[in-house]
């Protein structure tokens, strides 16, 4: 792809055009998270030099292109680690190469480590299928007919 | 507010359009029978909101009477489920068409500030707003 940076000067582009570049460069985090991206590659993609892409993007967003890089990693990784992929599959599935430092940024922004992440979710789907109607408002339980003939009691509701 | 509901006509689908989309989160998706689950999702920062993706299917609540004149008023497009706040109104109107989202009012100034319209996969519709001008 043909990279214009700021050949052009933004002014002379209609604001418009300046907003689809950044979009352009969620996107493009958001359908390459897994891989190894460098902020060069992301700035690339939206045609903007690296500077003049991080204020932009940061002003649309409220976070850094980095900040959103990692959000939309850990994210993923919560994802992986529920349906019980180990915790260094999920390192490398979602784009990290070391699980030190995913174990480390992942309890930093979740307040838990991945394996603790892991084990309250196995645990939380282990009662949800032994009585999923404990999790399930009464009201809207006894409006679908969930409650006929079912574990309603059991689940104490 | 805990849990409020959107009626949808296809929870697969909206599923898809509220998560992948919308960039809400799933919180809970847990079978209910054969046809049937329990499908709640959240926006990204506020996790302690439940959005029910209702379905609207015969039921106590639905009669077949009833649930044919929701599910025909909700492809009419008359209900309006909220407004939505964002950082950057033209950012997020650029990001949500290119995934394909249906917008009926590109962003307009309006008295009441900038604003615009667009649906969800069923019909219903939202405002989408800029967080600045909604803190007073």
């Amino acid at each position: 792809m043909q990279v214009i940076k700021d050949q052009v000067k933004d002014e002379q582009y209609p604001k418009i055009y300046l907003y689809q570049r950044v979009v352009r460069a969620k996107l493009f985090i958001d359908n390459n998270y897994s891989n190894k991206i460098e902020l060069d590659n992301i700035s690339d993609e939206a045609c903007f030099s690296k500077f003049h892409f991080i204020r932009l993007f940061s002003s649309a967003y409220g976070k850094t292109p980095h900040q959103y890089l990692v959000s939309v990693r850990i994210e993923k990784a919560r994802e992986l680690l529920r349906a019980g992929q180990s915790v260094s599959d999920t390192c490398f599935s979602v784009g990290f190469t070391s699980p030190t430092s995913f174990s480390t940024l992942f309890k930093k922004i979740t307040g838990v480590s991945p394996l603790q992440y892991q084990a309250s979710q196995q645990q939380l789907q282990a009662k949800i299928s032994q009585a999923p109607l404990a999790f399930v408002p009464g009201c809207y339980a006894y409006m679908h007919g969930w409650n006929e003939n079912s574990n309603f009691e059991e689940a104490g509701l | 507010m805990s849990i409020t509901n959107i009626h949808v006509l296809d929870q697969d689908r909206a599923l898809d359009f509220y998560v992948n989309k919308l960039g809400f989160r799933l919180v809970d998706d847990i079978p209910m029978g054969p046809d049937t689950r329990w499908l709640t999702v959240s926006p990204p920062d506020q996790p302690d909101l439940q959005i029910v993706l209702f379905p609207v299917t015969v039921s106590k609540m639905f009669p077949q009477e009833t649930a044919d004149a929701l599910i025909a008023l909700i492809k009419k497009g008359v209900f309006g489920c909220g407004v939505l706040t964002c950082k950057d109104i033209h950012a997020t109107y650029e990001e949500l068409k290119a995934k394909g989202v249906e917008f009926i009012k590109s962003p307009t100034k309006e008295f009441y500030g900038t604003e615009a319209l667009f649906k969800d996969d069923s019909g219903n519709y939202f405002s989408l707003q800029p967080i600045d001008q909604m803190t007073v």
